[in-house]
Protein backbone atom coordinates (compact mmCIF):
# COMPACT_ATOMS: atom_id res chain seq x y z
CA UNK A 1 0.00 0.00 0.00
CA UNK A 2 1.16 3.32 -0.79
CA UNK A 3 0.91 6.77 0.74
CA UNK A 4 -2.28 7.70 -1.64
CA UNK A 5 -3.94 4.43 -0.60
CA UNK A 6 -3.68 5.21 3.04
CA UNK A 7 -4.60 8.48 2.63
CA UNK A 8 -7.79 7.92 0.78
CA UNK A 9 -8.46 4.78 3.53
CA UNK A 10 -8.13 7.46 6.59
CA UNK A 11 -10.42 10.00 4.65
CA UNK A 12 -13.16 7.31 3.79
CA UNK A 13 -12.72 6.11 7.99
CA UNK A 14 -13.38 9.71 9.17
CA UNK A 15 -15.89 10.09 7.50
CA UNK A 16 -17.81 7.39 8.02
CA UNK A 17 -17.41 8.15 11.19
CA UNK A 18 -18.64 12.20 10.55
CA UNK A 19 -21.64 10.19 9.20
CA UNK A 20 -22.90 7.80 11.48
CA UNK A 21 -22.77 10.32 13.78
CA UNK A 22 -26.05 11.38 12.72
CA UNK A 23 -27.61 8.29 14.44
CA UNK A 24 -26.46 9.16 17.59
CA UNK A 25 -27.77 12.38 17.91
CA UNK A 26 -30.77 12.34 20.53
CA UNK A 27 -33.43 15.26 19.96
CA UNK A 28 -34.04 16.99 23.40
CA UNK A 29 -36.77 17.91 24.67
CA UNK A 30 -39.20 20.01 22.84
CA UNK A 31 -37.51 18.90 19.59
CA UNK A 32 -39.06 16.82 16.86
CA UNK A 33 -38.81 13.55 17.22
CA UNK A 34 -39.58 10.36 15.18
CA UNK A 35 -43.24 8.81 16.41
CA UNK A 36 -44.30 5.20 16.16
CA UNK A 37 -46.48 4.30 12.92
CA UNK A 38 -49.46 5.31 13.41
CA UNK A 39 -49.16 7.86 16.74
CA UNK A 40 -47.55 11.01 14.36
CA UNK A 41 -49.23 14.12 14.97
CA UNK A 42 -50.47 14.29 10.94
CA UNK A 43 -52.01 17.62 11.31
CA UNK A 44 -49.28 20.04 11.74
CA UNK A 45 -46.88 18.22 9.84
CA UNK A 46 -45.32 20.41 6.91
CA UNK A 47 -46.67 17.79 4.34
CA UNK A 48 -50.20 18.39 5.38
CA UNK A 49 -49.49 22.14 5.27
CA UNK A 50 -48.59 21.51 1.60
CA UNK A 51 -51.58 19.58 0.64
CA UNK A 52 -53.72 22.02 2.19
CA UNK A 53 -52.24 24.92 -0.11
CA UNK A 54 -51.25 27.06 2.68
CA UNK A 55 -48.22 27.11 5.05
CA UNK A 56 -48.85 30.32 6.51
CA UNK A 57 -52.26 30.14 7.70
CA UNK A 58 -54.18 27.18 9.42
CA UNK A 59 -55.26 24.13 8.16
CA UNK A 60 -58.82 24.56 5.79
CA UNK A 61 -60.32 21.99 3.76
CA UNK A 62 -59.31 22.63 -0.08
CA UNK A 63 -62.50 22.31 -2.32
CA UNK A 64 -61.89 21.22 -6.46
CA UNK A 65 -63.01 24.55 -8.40
CA UNK A 66 -64.16 26.03 -5.65
CA UNK A 67 -60.97 27.31 -3.48
CA UNK A 68 -60.32 30.28 -4.38
CA UNK A 69 -56.70 32.36 -3.81
CA UNK A 70 -55.16 29.64 -1.50
CA UNK A 71 -51.11 30.35 -0.96
CA UNK A 72 -49.95 28.24 -3.85
CA UNK A 73 -53.28 27.66 -5.96
CA UNK A 74 -51.60 24.31 -8.15
CA UNK A 75 -54.59 21.91 -8.01
CA UNK A 76 -51.15 19.34 -8.67
CA UNK A 77 -49.34 18.91 -5.11
CA UNK A 78 -45.99 17.75 -6.56
CA UNK A 79 -46.34 21.15 -8.78
CA UNK A 80 -46.62 23.20 -6.07
CA UNK A 81 -43.72 22.11 -4.21
CA UNK A 82 -41.48 21.16 -7.29
CA UNK A 83 -42.40 25.07 -8.43
CA UNK A 84 -43.39 27.23 -5.61
CA UNK A 85 -41.99 26.09 -2.38
CA UNK A 86 -38.81 24.36 -2.92
CA UNK A 87 -38.48 26.40 -6.58
CA UNK A 88 -34.96 26.86 -5.64
CA UNK A 89 -33.97 23.14 -5.84
CA UNK A 90 -35.85 22.85 -9.29
CA UNK A 91 -33.11 25.67 -10.27
CA UNK A 92 -30.13 23.34 -8.78
CA UNK A 93 -31.49 20.63 -10.67
CA UNK A 94 -31.83 22.44 -14.29
CA UNK A 95 -28.06 23.81 -13.79
CA UNK A 96 -27.00 20.32 -12.92
CA UNK A 97 -28.81 19.11 -16.42
CA UNK A 98 -27.32 22.01 -18.38
CA UNK A 99 -24.06 21.56 -16.93
CA UNK A 100 -24.06 17.57 -18.04
CA UNK A 101 -25.25 18.66 -21.67
CA UNK A 102 -22.89 21.68 -22.21
CA UNK A 103 -19.92 18.79 -20.67
CA UNK A 104 -21.00 16.37 -23.19
CA UNK A 105 -20.68 19.43 -25.83
CA UNK A 106 -17.34 20.05 -24.73
CA UNK A 107 -15.92 16.49 -25.38
CA UNK A 108 -17.81 15.66 -28.83
CA UNK A 109 -17.57 18.98 -29.85
CA UNK A 110 -15.98 18.15 -33.55
CA UNK A 111 -15.34 21.10 -36.16
CA UNK A 112 -15.68 19.29 -39.42
CA UNK A 113 -19.51 18.15 -38.17
CA UNK A 114 -19.37 14.99 -40.16
CA UNK A 115 -22.89 14.19 -41.62
CA UNK A 116 -22.98 10.50 -40.79
CA UNK A 117 -25.80 8.68 -39.74
CA UNK A 118 -25.14 5.79 -37.75
CA UNK A 119 -27.50 3.01 -37.83
CA UNK A 120 -29.29 3.11 -41.19
CA UNK A 121 -27.53 2.40 -44.26
CA UNK A 122 -30.66 3.28 -46.52
CA UNK A 123 -33.85 4.95 -44.94
CA UNK A 124 -36.94 2.73 -43.74
CA UNK A 125 -39.82 3.43 -45.69
CA UNK A 126 -42.15 2.27 -42.80
CA UNK A 127 -39.67 4.09 -40.06
CA UNK A 128 -39.88 7.00 -42.14
CA UNK A 129 -43.85 7.55 -42.63
CA UNK A 130 -44.57 5.97 -39.17
CA UNK A 131 -42.16 8.71 -37.16
CA UNK A 132 -43.57 11.56 -39.69
CA UNK A 133 -46.92 10.48 -38.18
CA UNK A 134 -45.94 10.46 -34.68
CA UNK A 135 -43.90 13.38 -34.59
CA UNK A 136 -46.61 15.87 -34.26
CA UNK A 137 -48.28 14.05 -31.70
CA UNK A 138 -45.10 13.46 -29.57
CA UNK A 139 -44.67 17.25 -29.62
CA UNK A 140 -48.48 17.83 -29.14
CA UNK A 141 -48.33 15.49 -26.20
CA UNK A 142 -45.00 16.65 -24.51
CA UNK A 143 -46.70 19.83 -24.87
CA UNK A 144 -49.62 19.32 -23.21
CA UNK A 145 -47.91 17.42 -20.30
CA UNK A 146 -45.99 20.77 -19.61
CA UNK A 147 -48.45 23.27 -19.69
CA UNK A 148 -50.95 21.05 -17.49
CA UNK A 149 -48.24 20.11 -15.70
CA UNK A 150 -50.12 22.12 -12.60
CA UNK A 151 -53.41 20.83 -12.80
CA UNK A 152 -52.68 16.77 -14.05
CA UNK A 153 -49.69 14.20 -13.11
CA UNK A 154 -46.80 15.25 -15.40
CA UNK A 155 -44.62 18.21 -15.60
CA UNK A 156 -41.86 19.87 -17.11
CA UNK A 157 -39.28 17.35 -17.13
CA UNK A 158 -41.33 14.45 -18.49
CA UNK A 159 -42.92 16.53 -20.84
CA UNK A 160 -39.30 17.65 -22.07
CA UNK A 161 -38.42 14.34 -22.23
CA UNK A 162 -41.26 13.21 -24.30
CA UNK A 163 -40.31 16.40 -26.60
CA UNK A 164 -37.17 15.18 -26.53
CA UNK A 165 -37.93 11.95 -27.72
CA UNK A 166 -39.60 12.60 -30.61
CA UNK A 167 -36.54 14.56 -31.66
CA UNK A 168 -34.54 11.54 -31.55
CA UNK A 169 -37.30 10.14 -33.70
CA UNK A 170 -36.85 12.59 -36.32
CA UNK A 171 -33.39 12.51 -36.19
CA UNK A 172 -33.32 9.01 -36.65
CA UNK A 173 -35.84 8.46 -39.55
CA UNK A 174 -33.83 10.60 -42.25
CA UNK A 175 -30.07 11.50 -42.81
CA UNK A 176 -30.68 14.93 -44.37
CA UNK A 177 -32.49 16.80 -41.33
CA UNK A 178 -31.06 18.67 -39.19
CA UNK A 179 -31.54 20.71 -35.85
CA UNK A 180 -30.27 24.33 -36.02
CA UNK A 181 -28.21 24.64 -33.44
CA UNK A 182 -28.34 28.83 -32.97
CA UNK A 183 -32.27 28.22 -32.18
CA UNK A 184 -31.66 25.94 -30.00
CA UNK A 185 -29.51 28.37 -28.14
CA UNK A 186 -31.44 30.98 -28.44
CA UNK A 187 -33.94 28.82 -26.84
CA UNK A 188 -32.35 27.53 -24.19
CA UNK A 189 -30.84 30.84 -23.27
CA UNK A 190 -34.29 32.59 -23.01
CA UNK A 191 -35.71 29.64 -20.83
CA UNK A 192 -32.97 30.27 -18.25
CA UNK A 193 -32.82 33.71 -18.10
CA UNK A 194 -36.68 34.21 -17.71
CA UNK A 195 -37.01 31.49 -14.69
CA UNK A 196 -34.11 33.40 -13.01
CA UNK A 197 -35.90 36.67 -13.64
CA UNK A 198 -39.10 35.64 -12.46
CA UNK A 199 -37.23 34.49 -9.19
CA UNK A 200 -35.56 38.04 -9.45
CA UNK A 201 -38.81 40.33 -9.53
CA UNK A 202 -40.28 37.87 -7.29
CA UNK A 203 -37.23 39.31 -4.69
CA UNK A 204 -37.84 42.79 -5.93
CA UNK A 205 -42.08 42.52 -5.25
CA UNK A 206 -42.49 39.91 -2.49
CA UNK A 207 -39.33 40.21 -0.55
CA UNK A 208 -37.50 36.73 -1.73
CA UNK A 209 -36.46 34.77 -4.12
CA UNK A 210 -38.75 33.08 -6.47
CA UNK A 211 -41.75 33.85 -4.75
CA UNK A 212 -45.17 34.18 -6.48
CA UNK A 213 -46.23 37.34 -6.97
CA UNK A 214 -49.09 36.94 -9.16
CA UNK A 215 -53.03 35.92 -8.40
CA UNK A 216 -53.33 32.12 -7.54
CA UNK A 217 -56.82 31.90 -8.54
CA UNK A 218 -59.46 29.45 -8.31
CA UNK A 219 -57.66 25.89 -8.29
CA UNK A 220 -58.16 23.45 -11.18
CA UNK A 221 -58.83 26.36 -13.66
CA UNK A 222 -56.17 26.43 -16.86
CA UNK A 223 -55.11 30.15 -15.44
CA UNK A 224 -54.63 29.13 -11.23
CA UNK A 225 -51.21 29.05 -9.57
CA UNK A 226 -49.38 32.02 -10.12
CA UNK A 227 -46.06 32.18 -11.60
CA UNK A 228 -46.30 27.95 -11.22
CA UNK A 229 -47.20 27.23 -14.88
CA UNK A 230 -44.77 30.22 -16.20
CA UNK A 231 -42.35 28.81 -14.92
CA UNK A 232 -42.83 25.03 -15.53
CA UNK A 233 -43.16 26.45 -19.35
CA UNK A 234 -39.74 28.07 -18.97
CA UNK A 235 -37.81 24.68 -17.46
CA UNK A 236 -39.90 22.70 -20.31
CA UNK A 237 -38.53 24.32 -22.52
CA UNK A 238 -34.90 24.65 -20.94
CA UNK A 239 -35.10 20.59 -20.59
CA UNK A 240 -36.41 19.44 -24.10
CA UNK A 241 -33.80 21.70 -25.43
CA UNK A 242 -31.02 20.61 -23.53
CA UNK A 243 -32.11 16.51 -24.23
CA UNK A 244 -32.21 17.11 -27.29
CA UNK A 245 -28.93 18.83 -27.54
CA UNK A 246 -27.71 16.08 -25.49
CA UNK A 247 -28.83 13.53 -28.65
CA UNK A 248 -27.85 15.22 -31.25
CA UNK A 249 -24.35 15.93 -30.25
CA UNK A 250 -23.97 12.07 -29.71
CA UNK A 251 -25.77 11.41 -33.36
CA UNK A 252 -23.25 14.00 -34.87
CA UNK A 253 -20.12 12.96 -33.56
CA UNK B 1 -53.68 -7.17 -8.40
CA UNK B 2 -51.04 -8.70 -6.21
CA UNK B 3 -50.51 -11.57 -8.77
CA UNK B 4 -50.24 -8.75 -11.61
CA UNK B 5 -47.34 -6.84 -9.54
CA UNK B 6 -45.99 -10.50 -8.68
CA UNK B 7 -45.25 -11.21 -12.06
CA UNK B 8 -44.18 -7.81 -13.59
CA UNK B 9 -41.94 -7.71 -10.60
CA UNK B 10 -40.18 -11.51 -11.34
CA UNK B 11 -40.27 -10.25 -15.04
CA UNK B 12 -37.78 -7.71 -14.30
CA UNK B 13 -35.67 -9.63 -12.61
CA UNK B 14 -35.71 -12.03 -15.31
CA UNK B 15 -34.91 -8.97 -17.75
CA UNK B 16 -31.87 -7.76 -15.41
CA UNK B 17 -30.13 -10.91 -14.59
CA UNK B 18 -30.61 -11.69 -18.50
CA UNK B 19 -28.82 -8.11 -19.01
CA UNK B 20 -26.14 -9.10 -17.19
CA UNK B 21 -25.97 -13.07 -19.14
CA UNK B 22 -26.20 -11.89 -22.78
CA UNK B 23 -22.72 -11.97 -24.50
CA UNK B 24 -24.06 -9.20 -27.51
CA UNK B 25 -24.01 -5.74 -25.10
CA UNK B 26 -26.69 -4.34 -27.50
CA UNK B 27 -28.59 -7.15 -25.78
CA UNK B 28 -28.31 -6.67 -22.70
CA UNK B 29 -28.93 -2.74 -23.39
CA UNK B 30 -32.39 -3.50 -24.68
CA UNK B 31 -32.89 -5.78 -21.53
CA UNK B 32 -31.74 -2.88 -19.03
CA UNK B 33 -34.69 -0.67 -21.30
CA UNK B 34 -37.35 -3.59 -20.69
CA UNK B 35 -36.44 -3.42 -16.65
CA UNK B 36 -37.37 0.32 -17.03
CA UNK B 37 -40.27 -0.12 -18.72
CA UNK B 38 -41.86 -2.80 -16.42
CA UNK B 39 -40.88 -0.01 -13.83
CA UNK B 40 -42.82 2.31 -15.53
CA UNK B 41 -45.96 -0.06 -15.06
CA UNK B 42 -45.35 -0.56 -11.59
CA UNK B 43 -45.30 3.04 -11.22
CA UNK B 44 -48.59 3.75 -12.98
CA UNK B 45 -50.08 0.64 -11.10
CA UNK B 46 -48.99 2.14 -7.96
CA UNK B 47 -50.71 5.34 -8.97
CA UNK B 48 -47.65 7.47 -9.24
CA UNK B 49 -48.31 8.60 -12.76
CA UNK B 50 -45.77 11.69 -12.74
CA UNK B 51 -43.20 9.05 -12.17
CA UNK B 52 -44.25 6.49 -14.62
CA UNK B 53 -44.25 9.34 -17.08
CA UNK B 54 -40.80 10.18 -16.26
CA UNK B 55 -39.22 6.61 -15.97
CA UNK B 56 -41.02 5.70 -19.69
CA UNK B 57 -39.87 8.84 -21.37
CA UNK B 58 -35.43 8.75 -19.64
CA UNK B 59 -35.28 5.50 -18.49
CA UNK B 60 -37.06 3.68 -21.76
CA UNK B 61 -36.81 5.97 -24.78
CA UNK B 62 -33.54 8.44 -23.92
CA UNK B 63 -31.30 6.18 -22.08
CA UNK B 64 -31.39 3.31 -24.09
CA UNK B 65 -31.31 5.32 -27.43
CA UNK B 66 -28.06 7.11 -25.80
CA UNK B 67 -26.39 4.21 -25.12
CA UNK B 68 -26.76 1.98 -27.95
CA UNK B 69 -25.42 5.27 -30.08
CA UNK B 70 -22.28 5.08 -27.57
CA UNK B 71 -21.72 1.43 -28.31
CA UNK B 72 -22.22 1.87 -31.73
CA UNK B 73 -19.72 4.91 -32.06
CA UNK B 74 -17.34 3.03 -29.68
CA UNK B 75 -17.12 -0.68 -30.98
CA UNK B 76 -18.23 -0.72 -34.39
CA UNK B 77 -20.81 -2.82 -34.36
CA UNK B 78 -21.64 -3.51 -30.97
CA UNK B 79 -19.96 -6.99 -30.46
Amino acid sequence: MNFRKILALITIILLGIFILQAFLIIPEKGEIALNNFGKADIENRTAQLYIDKSVNSPNEQVIYKESKDKESGSANIVTSIVANYRALDTLGEVTVLFLAATGLSAILYNKKHAKSNFILKEDSFILKNGIKILFPLLILAGSYIIIYGHLSPGGSFQGGAVIATAFLLKLLSSKEYELDENILKIIEVTAGVSFVSIGLYGLYAEGSFLTNFLETGTIANLFSGGIVPIIYITIGLKVAVELTNIINDLMKA
Amino acid sequence: MTLLYSLLILLMLISGIAALIFDKLVNSIISAGMVSLIAAFLFYFLRAPDVAMAEAAIGTGLSTAIFIITLYKTEGRGN
